[in-house]
């Protein structure tokens, strides 16, 4: 199988790390190649964060490069509008609606760029955008979004619930598990 | 069983299975990892220490008495162990020593990007470079054999895209070394000249030894491929990029040894191929090598020594311009790092943009200091150097600007190298004032433990370094401690302090707000009612406040009540959030 690209972006702090965890490990179970690039360090500290995650036969590169996603989940809107020159022709995105200004707007050195999920759409992309906050929310925390975006997600792969579910429980604390669970069940009937 | 690992993970369980017994590192994105996942074996005694050369010379000691040892860092921090790095060389080990260093090509976390392989050659010693995490597991095995073998302690090398990716290992199992009893033997282990110009011819051999070593050592491959109208000589993470822009084009000389190289094998292939390039991250490491050699060989001329490659990049200048995605006209707001909502450091900075100090920066989430609105750092170098800077500064302006300039470093920064900077200012008598961010944590690489903080590496109590004590007993009379929660007691601390006539410490004390332990109160609101959009809260850059339509609006989900803000509104509009 030709190697698929997903791409992770968002907000340090968002809990990208542990989707891109969660991810590998459930396509190491279904017996793939997988590389899992993370960002440690700085940007951690609510800059601008991408881990990649890619699965295949056999794979080389460690990085998505411009043109090669298959799919770009956003934890936020602005970082999915960043990101779109990674997005392959034909790649989908799936964002959460959620906006946190980052401190170019905050400090009014910069605006908040309007509509930009409608922007993407209009310039060809294939998006899907939803409030995985709102879903986190009702699952029981605001940090629940990463699986509501993974329950997302989960609906344009041919990989089973009853698998997601399992790739959860080896992810999470077990405290938290159950609250997790409800947010990807929340994320894929969204 | 198959496994998704970190590079650096994988590198630790290699270390382990190779039956390593001691590790002493500092913490330093990227390399930070691999003696965090090593430290929880039972059967390795793991430390941080306060600093690389502490580190280096702790693990050269325990290789003396017999155990395999290891200590890893970041490229910068082997500038920090180039010392003992250098004369380790001469003396060679006693069991196997393995020195694991991670360079940041890219600069996600570092000051520089240096390319550490400079220092293989420098002190001539071999390295070893995976290219992923199958290859660091096996490759950190791997150099306690040749470590031994050769009598030389062996560098492993990580970059940040090998060190923090994950990909599929296969653990084994955990060997016993042989036994290695340290025996006493002065001509080997005593470095006065008389010895140490017996050894340098040792070390001469020694890479000859290695050279013919790399020769038929399978961790230099040639991978075949259809077009030898180019042959790519390539290692680490741009070998991985290679294969993805190109598949199996060209042949691929594929280096696991990056020093001494294989100087017969990089000949052959030459000859075997019409042209040569060298696809290599950073500097013309390998490239000048092949120069050496008599080669023609293409790289920097390609490929940029600045920043990191990438499969496009590859693709594109050997032949095939990649497609890329659409780009939005909309102009995207960068989203720098920013220091986090509640933490301690923001009210320490706050008053130094508000008192217009010059301030001598150091290495930790501190650095975001810089970062507009509060803009309150003037230089950043490298461990320490706030300290011994803000000495030299002091000392050279004279008057008039002591009074308008100080240091500041974090806590760990500080024991790693700070307190022989602040040793200076006592002996020399600057009149500096020193500001500690005592925040209770290494941050910056992700809450690590040091001397201050009462914990080791294991996590057990121990011997916990008193910094007041240990400031006052170098010489420094004036000790101080503030919240860095209250900012009328920080500035009224900061202009005391720079106002007296002698050098003084002011310790700034309050934990990481990341910590677990740390409890918060209650989140802020903003009351529209009150709040005149008069904008002062913005002021001090906390990324859960902005202004809304005019007024100002906190995000609760960041808020930790931590209560700076409301210190600067003069309006009571900033109001505990009722549960």
């Amino acid at each position: 199988m030709e190697t698929k690209n997903i791409m992770i972006v968002g907000v340090g702090g968002q809990g990208t790390l542990l989707a891109s965890k969660l991810l590998g490990r459930l396509l190491l179970d279904k017996g793939y190649d997988v590389k899992v690039s993370e960002v440690h360090g700085m940007s951690q500290r609510g800059g601008s964060v991408v881990t990649y995650v890619r699965f295949g036969d056999k794979v080389y590169s460690p990085i998505i490069d411009k043109g090669e996603a298959d799919f770009i989940v956003s934890f936020e809107l602005l970082e999915a509008a960043r990101w779109t020159e990674y997005l392959k022709k034909g790649g989908k995105i799936v964002t959460n609606t959620q906006q946190m200004n980052p401190m170019p707007v905050i400090t009014g050195a910069a605006a908040y760029p309007q509509e930009l999920a409608e922007k993407m759409a209009a310039a060809g992309m294939d998006v899907d955008a939803f409030d995985a906050l709102a879903l986190a929310q009702e699952a029981g925390s605001s940090k629940a979004v990463n699986i509501v975006l993974m329950g997302r997600l989960s609906r344009y792969f041919d990989i089973s619930e009853e698998e997601w579910h399992a790739a959860i429980a080896k992810s999470v604390p077990e405290k938290f598990l159950e609250m997790n669970q409800k947010a990807f069940t929340l994320g894929r009937q969204a | 069983m198959k496994t998704l690992m970190l590079g650096n993970e994988a590198a630790a369980r290699g270390l382990y299975e190779a039956g390593c017994a001691f590790v002493s590192s500092y913490p330093g994105t990227p390399s930070t990892e691999i003696t965090e996942t090593i430290a929880k074996y039972p059967e390795v005694y793991a430390e941080w220490a306060p600093n690389e050369k502490v580190a280096m010379e702790s693990a050269f000691g325990a290789c003396l008495a017999g155990k395999r040892s290891f200590c890893g860092m970041k490229h910068v921090g082997l500038n920090v162990a180039a010392d003992p790095l250098f004369t380790i060389s001469y003396t060679g080990v006693n069991a196997g020593m393995v020195i694991a260093v991670a360079d940041d090509a890219g600069m996600h976390s570092s000051q520089n990007e240096q390319d550490s392989r400079h220092y293989a050659r420098a002190a001539k010693m071999p390295m070893l470079e995976p290219a992923d995490s199958g290859e660091a597991l096996e490759m950190a095995k791997l150099a306690y054999e040749i470590s031994e073998q050769f009598d030389t302690a062996v560098l492993l090398k990580m970059c940040t895209r090998i060190a923090h990716s994950q990909s599929v290992v296969e653990p084994g199992e955990r060997i016993t070394p042989p036994e290695k009893p340290y025996e006493k033997n002065g001509a080997k282990y005593i470095m006065m000249p008389g010895n140490a110009k017996r050894r340098h011819p040792v070390v001469e051999e020694r890479t000859k030894a290695l050279i013919a070593y790399a020769e038929t050592s399978p961790l230099n491959r040639v991978e075949e491929g259809r077009d030898k109208s180019i042959g790519i000589i390539t290692s680490s993470t741009s070998y991985q990029y290679v294969k993805e822009a190109l598949g199996d084009t060209y042949p691929v000389l594929k280096l696991g040894m990056i020093w001494p190289m294989p100087e017969k094998k990089i000949l052959d292939f030459a000859a075997s191929v019409e042209k040569l390039v060298v696809v290599e991250e950073l500097d013309g490491f390998i490239e000048n090598h092949c120069k050496e050699l008599g080669l023609q060989a293409e790289g920097k001329n390609l490929f940029s020594c600045i920043d990191e490659l990438n499969q496009n990049i590859v693709a594109e200048k050997l032949g095939k311009a990649p497609d890329v995605g659409v780009k939005l006209d909309d102009a995207i707001p960068a989203r720098p790092p920013v220091m986090c909502a509640g933490c301690p450091h923001r009210g320490l900075f706050y008053t130094l943009s508000k008192l217009k100090l010059t301030v001598l920066g150091d290495i930790g989430c501190y650095t975001l200091g810089a970062v507009a609105p509060l803009a309150a750092i003037d230089t950043t170098i490298c461990m320490g150097a706030s300290v011994s800077g803000l000495h030299g500064f002091n000392k050279a302006s004279g008057g008039e600007m002591e009074g308008k300039t100080v240091a500041v470093i974090g806590d760990s920064t500080f024991m790693h190298s700070g307190v022989t900077g602040l040793i200076n200012i006592a002996y020399n008598e600057s009149n500096s004032t020193v500001i500690i961010l005592d925040n209770s944590i290494t941050g910056m690489t992700g809450h690590q433990q040091n001397p201050t903080t009462g914990y080791n590496l294991k996590g057990d109590p121990c011997t916990k370094i008193d910094l007041e004590s240990l400031c006052r007993s170098v010489g420094i009379r004036r000790v101080r401690v503030v919240d860095p929660y209250n900012l009328k007691e920080c500035e009224e601390a900061v202009k005391e302090e720079l106002a007296a006539a002698e050098p003084s410490v002011i310790i700034s004390r309050r934990p990481c707000a990341l910590l677990k332990y740390v409890k918060h109160k209650a989140p802020l609101t903003a009351n529209p009612d009150k709040c005149v959009g008069c904008k002062s809260c913005m002021r001090i850059g906390c990324p859960a406040i902005s202004i809304v339509d005019g007024k100002a609006r906190i995000d609760n989900t960041l808020c930790v009540g931590c209560g700076v803000c409301q210190q600067l509104c003069k309006f009571d509009a900033l109001e505990a959030l009722q549960a």
